[in-house]
C-alpha cells in the first residue's frame, strides 16, 4: 500500500496539464494556441505512463507492471486498468476534438482581425476535456464516498459545458441544460445513497463501511438501511451509464452536441460510472446467498452474488436496458440517436457483468463478471467513438446550411466514395454488433462465459437476443455504407468533408484499426482486464466469521483483527 | 524442404490461400477485370491442389477427430486457441467446398459484370471461412468462422442478387444470427461446466466432449436445444426454415450453389459434431421429435415445390426437402444413418448445387425463371437439357446415381433405429447389417419418409416435364429480349459453351461415380459413424442422471447405474 498521493499521478499530471492548456488556449499567438491538443496529447501520454509503471517504480521494481493492492478497496487493482484504459482512450479521442470549439473565432482571425481571448472557447475546451478524463480516473482509484463523488461530479459537470460549447447552434445549449438538470438529479439520487450508506454505516470510508456491513448483515441480505442506499447509489449512477430509468437525456443530448463530443460521452461518463458501480457494488460484496424461500432462487440457483434485492433491481435494469436501448434504435434515422441508443445497450450488456461479479475466488478472465466488463469497455470505447468519428467527419450542405452529415441516408456509399470512413463505419457498427472476428465479439463472449458461470442462463440468453435485435440496425450501417450506390440526385444534400476532417480521421482510423487489430493481443488486454477485475474476497470472507460472534454494536476490535489479518495476507 | 512439406500437409493453409489471393483481388484496380478472374481462379484452384495434396497422406478409414490436429495459442486467458485438425467427415466437406469454388467463379464469368473486386474477393473470403468452419478444432474458432460465413453471402446477395435481395439478405442474416447467438450460449455453457469440473479454461473440442457428455439429462436437454436454435435454422429444419427459399430466389448463381452445396451442411455438421457428439443422452431422448419434424420438413416442402412457378424457388425448397433426409439419417443415430447422413450431404451439395447452375444458366439467356414463360427447352437446348435430366434424376434418386444411395442409407438408418428389431437380434434373428443398434426410430418412420420420395419424384419430375419436355416455348419470343444482355447475346451461345459443360461435367462425374461406387466413401466413413454411435450407444446403456446438476451425483452416476438398462432396451424406447 502506498500513500494516497503519490498513486494519484496520473490524476495530478493531467490536471496540471489541464492548467496549462486553460491558459494556451487563451494565447495571442495561433501557434502557441495551436499547441493546446499537442500538451493534451502529451499530458495524456506522460499519465497513461505513470499509471501503469510508477507503482512499480515507486516499489523498486521498474517497468514492471504491479498486479498487488494499490487502494484499500475489494477491487484493489482496478486504478491501474482505469487510469491506462482512459489515458489511451483519450488520446484516441484527441484528434476527434480537434475543430469543435473557435471554428469561427480562427477563421475571422486568419482573415486579419484580431483574436478575441475574451470569447474564445479552445482552452476551456481542452481543458474541460482533461478534467472530465482526470475524473474517470479518479473515479477508479476511489476508496472513499466523498472522494467517490466528487470524482463522479469531476468527470459530469465538465461534460455539461462541453456539450453546451460543442456548436454554436442552440440545441446544443439546449442539450447541454438538459444534460445539466438531469445530471444534477442522477446527482442529487446518488448522494441520496451514499448519505443513507454513511448512516447505516457510520463511515464513508470504503473499507470500514464493508467491515460495518458484514457485520450488521443478516443471514441473507446485508442491514436493509445500508442495502437502500448502495441500491439508491447505484440507481443515481444509472444516470451515468445511460441505463433505462434513467437514460431518456441520451438519445437527445447526444443529437444536440457535436458528434466530437457525443463521441466523449458515450465512453467517458460511461467508464466512469462503471467503476462506481463496480465499487458501490463491491461494499456489500458478491458474497450473498439467497433466502431459500426467494423466488429468485429457482431461476438463478443459489451460487454467491450480490444481495438479492440489489440484484433483482440491477438484472431488471439490464434487461430493460438491452431490450430498450435495442428496440428504440430500430426507429431511428438519425446516426447519432442510433448511436445513442447503441449506447444504452451496451451498457446493458455490461451490467450483466456486474451482477455476475468476479466468480469464485480464483477465477479465470472467463469467470470473472468485473473483468469482462473493463475489457468490454475497452472494447466498446474504441469502436463506438469510430462510428461517432464518422460522423464527425462529414459535414451535409443543403442550400447554404452546413450539418454534420447526422442522417443515416448522408452515409449512402460511404465505402465507395470514401473507404476509409465508410469502413470504419462498417467494421464499428459490425464489431458493435459482436460479428466474429472483430473485437466486440471477443468483448462478448467473457460476458456470456461469466454470465453463465454465475448461473444467469436467463440473462444470457436475454443478452443474446438482444444482440440479434441490435443486428437489424447495425446491418443498416453496413447496408448503407457498403452495398448502396452514392445518391445521386441534384436535389441530395452534398456530402462533404468537415473542416476539420483531416485530424478526425485519425481517430476513425485508429477506431478502425483497433477493432480488426487488437484481436490479435485480445489475450494481452484480457490479462491486464482480469488483473484490474481482481476482487478482494478475502476482505468480506475474514469480517464474516466476525457476523456470529460480533453482531452487537461496540466490539469493533476483533473484528477489525479478523478483517485485518488476511487482509494483509493478501496484499 | 521440411518446412515446405510441414506448410503445404498444414490444415490452415486451405483457409489461407483463398484469403490471400483475397487480399490480392483487394489491390487490383477495377478495370482490371481479366486479373482479378484470373486470380479468383487461382485463389480457389490452388485449394483445389492443396486439397490433393493433403488427401494423398490422408489416412482416411480412421475415425480420429483430431487427426492432423494443430494448435497455436492466442487468447489464453479465455482459453481460445487456434486449433485445426480433420477426421473424414472434415475432409469430405472441405473437398466439397474446394470442388465448388472454382465451379462457382467459373459460373460467375458473365453473370457477373459490376463491382468485381467486390464480388470475387468475398467469394474467396466466403471460400476460406467455410473450409475453417470444417477444419477449427476450438469453439470459438469454429464459432467465429460458422458466423463469418454470413458476412460474405449477405453481401453477395445484396449487392448481386434480383429485385427482392435486400428483404432476402436482411432475413437470412437476422434468422442465422439469432440462432447461432442461442448456440453460443450452449457451447460456452459446456466450457464453464468444464472450467467448474477441471478447474482448466478451454475451448478445445476434444476435452469438452467428455464434460459434455457426463452433464445430467436436464442440462444436456438444454444445451441441446440451444445448440439446434443455431444448427436447425441453418439447416433449415421444418419450422424454421422461411428464410432459405428466399435467401436462395434471390441470391447470385454462385451464391445458391455455395447456400445450398455448402453452407446449409454447416448445420448438419453442426449437429452431427455437436449435438450427437456432446450431448448424446439429449439426442436419444429427442430423436423422434427431431426426426418427425425433418419428416413433416420432407413432405411439406415437397408439396410447396409442386406447386411453385418459379424454378429456383422449387429447387430452393427441394434443398428443405432433401436437407430433412439428412437430418433424419442423423437421428437415426447408427452406423448406417450417419454414414448416409454425411454422404448425403455430400451428394446434396453436387446435385443440387448442380441444379442451380443450370437454372442460372437459363436465367442469364431468358431472363426468367418462371416455369409459365418457358417449356420444352429440350429442343432449344438440348445439351443444357441433358445436363438438366441427369441432376434431376441424382436429386430424385433415381438408382445407379448418387442420390439414391445416400437417401437409402438414411431412410434404412431410420427403419433399422428400431429396438423391438434389436432386441430380436440379439436374441439370434441376425440379418441386420452390422452397426444396427437399438434406436428410438422406426419402420414407420422410415415408412413416413419413403412418402417423401415419392413427393420428391413428383415435384422434380412435374419441373422437368415443364420445362424440358413439351412443345417449345421460349419466353419473351425469342432468347435475348432481356434489358441489359447486350454482352450475354455476344458472350453467350444459345445452348451451353464450352466453359458451362466444363464445369458441368466434374459435377456430374461424380454423380455418377459416387452411385455407382461409393464403397470407398462408405468404408471411409464407417470408422467416425460407428465411433459416433458407439458414443451413442455408451449412452443409452449408461444414460446420465436426470435431475437436478449436482457436480458429485454427475461424475459417478455412470459407474452406479447397473448395466440393467441394456437389459430392457425395449421400455426405454418404449417409453418414448
Amino acid at each position: 500500500m502506498e500513500s494516497k498521493l503519490t498513486l494519484l499521478w496520473p490524476e495530478i499530471i493531467l490536471f496540471l496539464t489541464a492548467c496549462c492548456v486553460m491558459i494556451l488556449g487563451q494565447s495571442r499567438h495561433k501557434d502557441s494556441r495551436n499547441l493546446s491538443p499537442w500538451v493534451c496529447g502529451v499530458g495524456l501520454a506522460l499519465s497513461g505512463l505513470a499509471a501503469l509503471y510508477l507503482p512499480g517504480f515507486l516499489a523498486g521494481q521498474p517497468w514492471t507492471i504491479r498486479a498487488d493492492k494499490l487502494v484499500d478497496t475489494a477491487l484493489p487493482s482496478l486504478p491501474i486498468y482505469g487510469k491506462v484504459l482512459v489515458a489511451v482512450l483519450g488520446l484516441v479521442m484527441l484528434p476527434l476534438m480537434a475543430g469543435v470549439s473557435d471554428r469561427e473565432l480562427e477563421a475571422a482571425a486568419d482573415r486579419g482581425r484580431p483574436f478575441e481571448a475574451l470569447r474564445s472557447t479552445r482552452g476551456e475546451f481542452y481543458s474541460f476535456f482533461l478534467f472530465s478524463l482526470t475524473g474517470v480516473m479518479l473515479c477508479a482509484s476511489a476508496d472513499d464516498l466523498i472522494f467517490l463523488f466528487l470524482a463522479l461530479e469531476l468527470t459530469s459537470l465538465p461534460t455539461y459545458v462541453m456539450v453546451a460549447l460543442s456548436t454554436a447552434r442552440n440545441r446544443s445549449m439546449e442539450a447541454g441544460v438538459k444534460y445539466f438538470f438531469l445530471g444534477a438529479l442522477g446527482a442529487a439520487v446518488f448522494l441520496y445513497g451514499f448519505a443513507l450508506i454513511y448512516g447505516a454505516t457510520g463511515s464513508t470510508h470504503f473499507h470500514d463501511i464493508t467491515r460495518s456491513i458484514v457485520a450488521s448483515a443478516g443471514a441473507h441480505a446485508p442491514n436493509t438501511l445500508a442495502l437502500i442506499g448502495v441500491v439508491l447509489a447505484v440507481l443515481g449512477v444509472c444516470f451515468k451509464i445511460a441505463a433505462v430509468p434513467m437514460h431518456f437525456y441520451t438519445p437527445d443530448v447526444y443529437q444536440g452536441a457535436s458528434a466530437s463530443v457525443a463521441g466523449f460521452l458515450a465512453f467517458v461518463p460511461k467508464a466512469a460510472g462503471f467503476f462506481a458501480i463496480m465499487l458501490l457494488c463491491s461494499l456489500v460484496g458478491w458474497q450473498w446467498t439467497s433466502d431459500p424461500d426467494h423466488p429468485a432462487l429457482a431461476l438463478f440457483g443459489n451460487a454467491p452474488h450480490l444481495p438479492d434485492a440489489l440484484r433483482t433491481i440491477l438484472w431488471v435494469i439490464a434487461v430493460m436496458t438491452m431490450t430498450a436501448g435495442n428496440v428504440l434504435a430500430i426507429m431511428q434515422h438519425s446516426v447519432k440517436r442510433i448511436l445513442a441508443y447503441s449506447s444504452i445497450a451496451h451498457s446493458g450488456y455490461m451490467l450483466v457483468g456486474v451482477i455476475a461479479g468476479p466468480g469464485p475466488e480464483g477465477s479465470p478472465f472467463s469467470r470473472n463478471g468485473l473483468a469482462a466488463v473493463l475489457f468490454y469497455l475497452a472494447a466498446y470505447g474504441i469502436m463506438t467513438i469510430g462510428a461517432f468519428a464518422v460522423v464527425a467527419c462529414l459535414d451535409k450542405k443543403t442550400g447554404s446550411q452546413t450539418d454534420e452529415a447526422d442522417d443515416i441516408e448522408d452515409l449512402r456509399g460511404l465505402a465507395l466514395t470514401r473507404p476509409l470512413l465508410g469502413w470504419t463505419m462498417v467494421l464499428s457498427s459490425m464489431g458493435l454488433l459482436g460479428l466474429p472476428p472483430l473485437l466486440g465479439f471477443f468483448g462478448k463472449v467473457p460476458l456470456f462465459t461469466a454470465g453463465i458461470g454465475a448461473g444467469e442462463i436467463p440473462l444470457v440468453i436475454i443478452l443474446g437476443i438482444n444482440s440479434a435485435i441490435a443486428a437489424y440496425y447495425y446491418l443498416r450501417f453496413a447496408y448503407v455504407c457498403f452495398i448502396e450506390a452514392p445518391e445521386s440526385l441534384p436535389s441530395a444534400p452534398k456530402i462533404e468533408p468537415s473542416p476539420a476532417a483531416g485530424a478526425r480521421h485519425i481517430t476513425g482510423f485508429l477506431s478502425m484499426v483497433g477493432v480488426v487489430g487488437l484481436v490479435v493481443i485480445a489475450g494481452r488486454i484480457a490479462d491486464f482486464a482480469a488483473k484490474g477485475g481482481t476482487y478482494d474476497a478475502p476482505f468480506i470472507k475474514a469480517a464474516k466469521p466476525a457476523e456470529d460472534h460480533a453482531a452487537k454494536p461496540g466490539e469493533p476490535a476483533g473484528e477489525q483483527a479478523a478483517a485485518k489479518e488476511p487482509h494483509e495476507h493478501g496484499g | 524442404m521440411g518446412m515446405l512439406h510441414d506448410i503445404i500437409y498444414s490444415l490452415p493453409l486451405g483457409i489461407v490461400l483463398p484469403l490471400f489471393f483475397a487480399l490480392l483481388i483487394c489491390g487490383c484496380r477495377p478495370g482490371q477485370g481479366k486479373l482479378i478472374r484470373a486470380l479468383a481462379l487461382a485463389g480457389t484452384l490452388i485449394p483445389c491442389v492443396w486439397y490433393l495434396f493433403i488427401a494423398g497422406t490422408f489416412t482416411w478409414d480412421h475415425g480420429d477427430a483430431d487427426y492432423l490436429k494443430l494448435t497455436y495459442h492466442w487468447f489464453p486467458a479465455a482459453g481460445i486457441s487456434l486449433s485445426f485438425g480433420a477426421d473424414t467427415i472434415s475432409m469430405l466437406l472441405v473437398g466439397l467446398t474446394v470442388l465448388l469454388g472454382p465451379i462457382c467463379v467459373l459460373a460467375s464469368y458473365t453473370a457477373i459484370t459490376e463491382r468485381l473486386r467486390t464480388y470475387y474477393a468475398w467469394l474467396l473470403i466466403l471460400q476460406g471461412a467455410m473450409t475453417g468452419v470444417f477444419l477449427a478444432r476450438d469453439l470459438i474458432l469454429f464459432y467465429t468462422f460458422f458466423e463469418f460465413t454470413l458476412v460474405p453471402l449477405y453481401i453477395l446477395i445484396n449487392l448481386y442478387g434480383s429485385t427482392n435481395r435486400r428483404a432476402a439478405a436482411t432475413k437470412f442474416f437476422l434468422y442465422t444470427f439469432t440462432g447461432s447467438l442461442i448456440t453460443l450460449a450452449g457451447l460456452v455453457y459446456v466450457a464453464v461446466k468444464h472450467h467448474a469440473g477441471h478447474h482448466a479454461w478451454t475451448f478445445d473440442f476434444h476435452a469438452l466432449e467428455a464434460t459434455a457428455r457426463s452433464m445430467t439429462l436436464r442440462e444436456q436437454t438444454w444445451v441441446f436445444w440451444a445448440l439446434l436454435a443455431g444448427f436447425a435454422i441453418k439447416v433449415p429444419l421444418f419450422p424454421v426454415h422461411t428464410w432459405l427459399p428466399l435467401a436462395h430466389t434471390e441470391a447470385p448463381t454462385a451464391g445458391s450453389v455455395i447456400l445450398a452445396g455448402v453452407l446449409l451442411k454447416l448445420g448438419t455438421y453442426g449437429i452431427f459434431r455437436f449435438a450427437l457428439g456432446f450431448v448424446p443422452a439429449a439426442c436419444i431422448h429427442f430423436a423422434p421429435t427431431l426426426a418427425v419434424l425433418s419428416i413433416i420438413g420432407i413432405i411439406y416442402a415437397g408439396l410447396i415445390c409442386w406447386v411453385q412457378t418459379d424454378v429456383k424457388k422449387l429447387v430452393a425448397y427441394s434443398s428443405v426437402s432433401h436437407l430433412g433426409f439428412c437430418v433424419l439419417g442423423l437421428f437415426a443415430l447408427n452406423s448406417v444413418g450417419l454414414s448416409g447422413s454425411v454422404l448425403y450431404m455430400i451428394n446434396h451439395g453436387l446435385s443440387t448445387g448442380a441444379l442451380f447452375l443450370l437454372i442460372g444458366m437459363i436465367y442469364e439467356r431468358y431472363h426468367t425463371r418462371s416455369l409459365k414463360e418457358m417449356g420444352g427447352l429440350a429442343r432449344a437446348m438440348p445439351i443444357w437439357a441433358s445436363f438438366m435430366v441427369f441432376f434431376t434424376m441424382a436429386s430424385v434418386g433415381l438408382p445407379g446415381l448418387n442420390g439414391f444411395v445416400s437417401e437409402f442409407m438414411c431412410m434404412f438408418g431410420a427403419f433399422q433405429s428400431d429396438s423391438h428389431r434389436w432386441a430380436a437380434a440379439q436374441a439370434g434373428h441376425t440379418g441386420l447389417l452390422s452397426g444396427a443398434t437399438p434406436g428410438e426410430l422406426g419402420p414407420w418412420f422410415a415408412l413416413a419418409a419413403g412418402t417423401g420420395v415419392i413427393v420428391t419424384a413428383m415435384y422434380l419430375l412435374y419441373m422437368l416435364g415443364k420445362i424440358v419436355w413439351g412443345p417449345l416455348h421460349e419466353p419473351g419470343g425469342s432468347h435475348g429480349h432481356g434489358h441489359d444482355d447486350g454482352h450475354a447475346r455476344g458472350v453467350l451461345p444459345k445452348d451451353l459453351g464450352a466453359r458451362e459443360i466444363g464445369i458441368l461435367l466434374p459435377l456430374a462425374a461424380l454423380c455418377l461415380a459416387l452411385g455407382l461406387y461409393p464403397t470407398p466413401i462408405l468404408r471411409a466413413l464407417e470408422p467416425s459413424t460407428s465411433a459416433v454411435a458407439r458414443v451413442i450407444q455408451h449412452s443409452r446403456e449408461n444414460p446420465p442422471p436426470s435431475g437436478v446438476p449436482a457436480e458429485s451425483v454427475a461424475s459417478i452416476a455412470p459407474a452406479d447405474h447397473p448395466a440393467s438398462d441394456i437389459a430392457h432396451p425395449t421400455s426405454e424406447g418404449g417409453s418414448r
